[in-house]
Formats: C-alpha cells, structure tokens, sequence
C-alpha cells in the first residue's frame, strides 16, 4: 500500500513515515497544499492522510479540489478539533474517514487498510488466492495453513498481485508500490523478489505475462 | 418592555382630543359672539318694531310672567313701553314688572328681578315714551350651551372611534418593525446573517443598518475566537499526536536505528512542546498583569546579553550587539522587557536558515533599539497578523509556535513600548523595532528621564 500523508509537522509526519512502514504501508510525506496537489497530480496513491491545518492553507481545500476533479482516493483526514460541526464538515467535503489528534498508529493503519479494502470492493480483511491466505494486518502470509516467512517487501509485491486476482501488474505498477519518493529503486529488484517468493509459495502460483507482468493464478 | 404602539396611542390620542377640546372651545366663542350680535340686532329690530307701532293704537300692559313660570325658548323678548312720568303704558305678556329701560338708548345688560337682562332701549322724545325690549342673558346661555353640546355629543361618540382607528392604524403602520423584530427573534443565536431591509421603510432602515453592523462584528469576533480555538488546539494536540507516534514506533520497531531516530524525534518534541507549554504560561501571565508592575531600573545591555547566552545558538549564527546599549537604562518592569528581548530574539534565531548575523542596536534618534535578521522577512500583507496568538505566516518556521510575537507585543505594552514590525530594507530580513512615545535619549544626559522608557544612564 503506498500512501501520501500531508503534515507540516515534521516529528508527526516522520512518526507516520516509521509507523506506517513498520505496517508495510510506503508514505511520501509533503507539509503543504500545493506540494499536496502536486503529488497527487503526479502519483497515484491508495489513501491519503491529510492534516486539515497546513502551512499555506486548509487541508479540506486540497480534498474539495481532489474531488472536483473526480479523484476517487480515500482520503483520511487528521484534524485537532473534534467538535461535531468539524467532522461533518469534513465528511461532507468528501473525506471518508478521519481520526482526531492525537491517535493511535495501529488505528490510523487499520483504518487505512479498511478505506483500501473496500476501495477494492472487499469486505474479507484476508487477501486469499487458492491455498494462499495473506493477511495484511500482520503482514503474514500461509500456504494451505502453513506459516511462511517472507520479508516485507516480498509481501507488498505479493499483496499487490493478490490484491486484484487475476489481474495483471506490470512491474512498474508494483515499483511505485514498493518505493516512496525517497527511496532510489533497485534494478531488477521485482524479478528478485517474484522469484524468492516463487520459492516460498510454489512456482504456479504467480504467473508471467511476456512483456504486460506478473498475475495471481487463481484456482480454476 | 415599553410599547411603542401603546406610547404612540397615548400620545396621538389626547392629542387629538386636546385639539377636538380647542376646536369646542373656539367654535362656543366664536358661536357666542355670533349670537350675541344675532340676538341684539333682533332686540334692536323688535324696538325699534315697538316703535314704529307704539302710538298708532290703544296699548294695553299685559299681566306680568308669575313667579316660576318656566321660561322656555318661546317668549323670549319681552317688551315695555314707559312714559316719560314713569308709568308703564304697555308690556308684551310674560314681561316682568320691574323696569327694564334705562334713560340713554342702546344696549345695556341690567339686573331684573335677580336675573340678568340684556335690553335695548329707545327714547322718544315726541312721543314721551321709552320702550326697552329685553331677553334673559341665561336664556342666552343656554341657548349657546345647547349648541355647544350639540356639537360635543358626536365628539363624545367619535374620539372613542377615532381612538380605535389610530389603534388600527397604528398596528398596521408598525408592521414592517414587527417584521423585523419577528425576524429576529425567530432566529437561532448562531445566525448572524445580515436581516433584509431591503423592503423596510426609511425609518427603520437605520435601525436595520446598526443590527446589521452590530451582526457583522459579533460574527467576526466569534469567527476570530473560533480561529483562536482550533489554531491553539491544533499547535497543542499536533506535538501530542508527533509523540504518541514516535512512541509507538519506539516500542514497535525491531531495527535499533529506527528505533533510536524515534527517541530522537521525542526529544525534539518534547523540547518543543515545552517551550509551547512556557509561551501559553508567559500569556497568561502577561494578561493577568497589571499595567505597571515591578518598576525598576534595568540596564538594557547587560538584560540583553543574558537573554542571548541563555539561548544556544547554532554556530553558524553570529550575534552582534550594540556598545551603545550598554548604557541604555530604561524604567520599567524587568520581567516584560526580558520576555519582550527573549521572544524577539528566539524568534530572529529560529528564522535564520543560513549563516549570517542578528544584530541588535540603538536607536538614538528616537530612543529605542532594534533587532535585525537575515532571515526571509514577512511578506508585506502578514505584517500585521503575525502578532496575533498562533497565527504562522507563509515564512514560519518548522518549530515556532505562533506565539512568541504575540508575547513580544504584550510584554512591550505592558511597558509602554511600541513594537514594530517591517521588513529591512538593504537586505531580505526582519526588523522589530522598540520605541517609547514619551521618548528621551538613553545616551543624552541632560533631559531629565520620562515616567517610563529610557532613562539617562
């Protein structure tokens, strides 16, 4: 899951980048509403944490925008007030959660994993494919019952197949997935991580599409 | 509560009576004049009638009015006619015995009979005769009187209708203040939307342009207030959340750098969130205050290297000040101007992103002294916002707080100072200047010093 959060505080928007990666989540973090738009404009993300109070304006103003052009992201909103007329507000602007300060980073990464779950049309927490069961709470993944160990990075990849069976990613699709702005991407480093978890889950079980990418094989 | 419909009623309706009652009152003058002159001119008529007959037959005196006949509108005039040697020759029926006629001709009033008589007398010499022709002046009266009350009664009748048309009128007139009254109180006290006065005569108009005014102020100050709440609940809540994050990531994460740069980060916020905690306590503090407290003599200098070693400053920040303000000593509450110097300071440090240099100097044209940086200044229209609590303009810095200005200025009042904010003009930076409006030189050593501000050292 890559997700962008928008905070001008650099201690809270550091806290999100390591908590949420403990979760597997990628974060790219901006402080402001125009870096807001721009990253938005550039990337696409799966969520969005967004503070309502920014260095050059209000946070809502980049979701009233985020909307009028028909961008369907989940946004989540962190706001520091919490009276009632505050949140609906904020609902009604077109967020579809939020959380006030401070908060839990457990909730806040459920809450995130709930928004793209059911962006996805899933209502099953678990990501199943035949005998594979992945789940993204505790970044674990089982084959037929059995626990296998699999590195973080492996089980984004995976979970980016998983989480459209049966449809094909292209390696790219799964590198913005797997990289934040931040971080410089490895050559070759989804070849590598496909085959390792071939080794772990069985050989059939992701399949190669020549020059399109990688796809899920669901049981017939 | 007074009404207004009731107090116009009041007013409008004795008034109107008053004038019904004035109107009477001329119209019974008037009518009595007329009445009077109407009547003489008959008395005037009827003798010299008598006269012209008198002489021309056998005149007999009729039996006199007995005592109590009523006297009504018939019979009005009575008539005598007198010989010269006074004896009555003649008298109309119902005159009374006791003479009427006087010696000279013309009107007289004269008491008959204990009543008061009007009469008009002609004297012939030829015939050796007087004939006086009399009315009772009560029957006069009465007559005046009836016509009076004829014109009273339908008064009497009419000011209770003409009370209840005013009362109509007077509904319907302030109809349109009722419309906006019921307007109003039919409002939620969160409605603060201008009311309507578009359709509203011209003399409410004013009264709905003061509501509507009045409106506007109160929705700001609220507006403002409401400001105030969420920025200070988002700069306090905000480094909670930042801990509480790191804190999880501390206890979450495996890797020991991840987890060290997590303490890291808590330690910063800690730092922050506690200067946050000392600048809220400073406010409060200041507002509390009383406007002249702990007057003393403070040397500015030595205030001012104090408030800079107690502050660290990143090497690659050079500060310079003034000789000159070592002799400058000022009267005042010690505590203000440290709080006034140290948030001035703090905040020209916190804005310089490169190296450069914060000088604080005298200004010995108007006994003050100034702060400048090299930091990005403020643009132009924020000038006069950033003292206001927690606002941060578009060049704050990652760890203000929004409220060391605000503290800078409150402090500065409190000792009678002014503060001003511009950008430099031979360079990008901040100058916060500090000035006295009862200003004598810190350095001059003749004027003798003013109630507070610099003193002469």
């Amino acid at each position: 899951m890559r997700v962008l959060v928008v905070e001008d505080d650099p201690v809270l928007s550091d806290g999100l980048q390591a908590g949420l990666g403990l979760a597997g989540v990628t974060v790219d973090r901006v402080d402001s509403c125009a870096d807001a738009q721009a990253a938005l404009a550039a990337t696409r993300f799966d969520a969005v944490v967004l503070d309502v109070m920014l260095l050059d304006g209000s946070g809502l103003d980049v979701l009233a925008d985020l909307r009028r052009r028909g961008d369907t992201t989940p946004v989540l909103l962190l706001t520091a007030l919490d009276d009632i007329a505050d949140r609906v507000h904020g609902l009604d602007t077109g967020a579809d959660d939020y959380l006030g300060k401070p908060f839990d980073l457990d909730e806040l990464a459920a809450r995130l994993r709930a928004l793209v779950r059911r962006r996805a049309g899933r209502s099953d927490p678990l990501l199943k494919a035949g005998g594979i069961v992945l789940d993204p709470s505790t970044l674990t993944v089982t084959v037929e019952g059995r626990p296998v160990a699999a590195s973080r990075r492996e089980v984004a990849v995976l979970s980016a197949l998983m989480e459209r069976p049966g449809v094909v990613r292209s390696r790219a699709e799964i590198e913005d997935r797997l990289y934040g702005w931040h971080e410089e991407v490895e050559s070759n480093a989804v070849e590598v991580h496909i085959h390792n978890l071939r080794a772990k889950i069985g050989r059939e079980a992701i399949e190669t599409v020549r020059g399109l990418g990688y796809r899920i094989r669901m049981p017939s | 509560m007074t009404s207004l419909r009731r107090r116009l009623f009041f007013l409008l309706l004795p008034a109107t009576a008053a004038i019904w009652l004035c109107a009477v009152a001329w119209i019974y003058l008037g009518s009595r004049t007329q009445l009077e002159h109407v009547l003489d001119t008959r008395l005037q008529e009827a003798a010299r009638m008598v006269h012209s007959l008198a002489g021309s037959g056998d005149m007999q005196a009729a039996p006199a009015a007995s005592e109590g006949d009523d006297v009504g509108y018939a019979r009005q005039l009575s008539c005598q006619i007198w010989s010269f040697d006074g004896r009555l020759v003649a008298r109309s029926s119902g005159a009374p015995n006791e003479s009427l006629a006087q010696d000279k001709e013309g009107f007289a009033d004269r008491v008959v009979d204990h009543e008061m008589w009007r009469v008009y007398t002609i004297v012939d010499a030829a015939k050796g005769i007087r004939i006086a022709i009399g009315d009772r002046i009560g029957l006069r009266d009465r007559l005046v009187r009836d016509l009076v009350a004829g014109l009273v009664a339908p008064a009497l009748l009419i000011i209770p209708l003409l009370g209840g048309l005013i009362w109509l009128s007077l509904g319907r007139g302030l109809k349109p203040l009722n419309d906006v009254a019921g307007e109003i109180v039919s409002r939620s006290g969160e409605d603060m939307r201008p009311v309507s006065g578009a359709h509203a005569p011209a003399e409410i108009r004013p009264l709905i342009a003061a509501l509507n005014s009045l409106f506007g102020k109160v929705e700001a100050t609220r507006r403002h207030e409401r400001e105030i709440t969420a920025f200070a609940a988002h700069e306090l809540r905000t480094p909670l959340a930042g801990l509480k994050t790191q804190a999880q990531v501390a206890l979450a994460a495996r890797d020991t750098a991840v987890r060290e740069g997590a303490l890291r980060q808590i330690l910063v916020s800690v730092d922050r969130t506690s200067r946050l905690v000392r600048q809220l306590l400073a406010l409060a503090k200041l507002e509390a205050m009383p406007a002249s407290q702990g007057e003393a003599a403070v040397n500015v200098g030595a205030l001012l290297r104090e408030v800079v070693a107690a502050l660290p400053t990143p090497g690659r920040i050079d500060v310079e000040i003034d000789p000159a303000l070592d002799d400058m000593v000022l009267r005042g509450s010690a505590e203000c101007l440290h709080l006034v110097l140290r948030n001035l300071h703090e905040n020209a440090v916190e804005h310089m992103r490169d190296p450069g240099r914060i000088r604080w100097r005298l200004l010995p044209d108007v006994g003050g002294l100034a702060v400048e940086d090299e930091g990005p200044g403020i643009p132009e229209p924020e000038l006069g916002l950033v003292t206001r609590r927690f606002y941060r303009g578009h060049n704050r810095s990652p760890t203000g707080t929004g409220l060391g200005l605000t503290i800078a200025k409150m402090a500065a009042e409190k000792i009678h100072a002014g503060l001003e904010l511009s950008n430099r003009g031979d360079r990008v930076g901040l100058r916060c200047s500090l000035t006295w409006s009862t200003s004598g030189s810190s350095i001059d050593k003749s004027s003798a010093a003013p109630a507070t501000g610099p003193l002469p050292a």
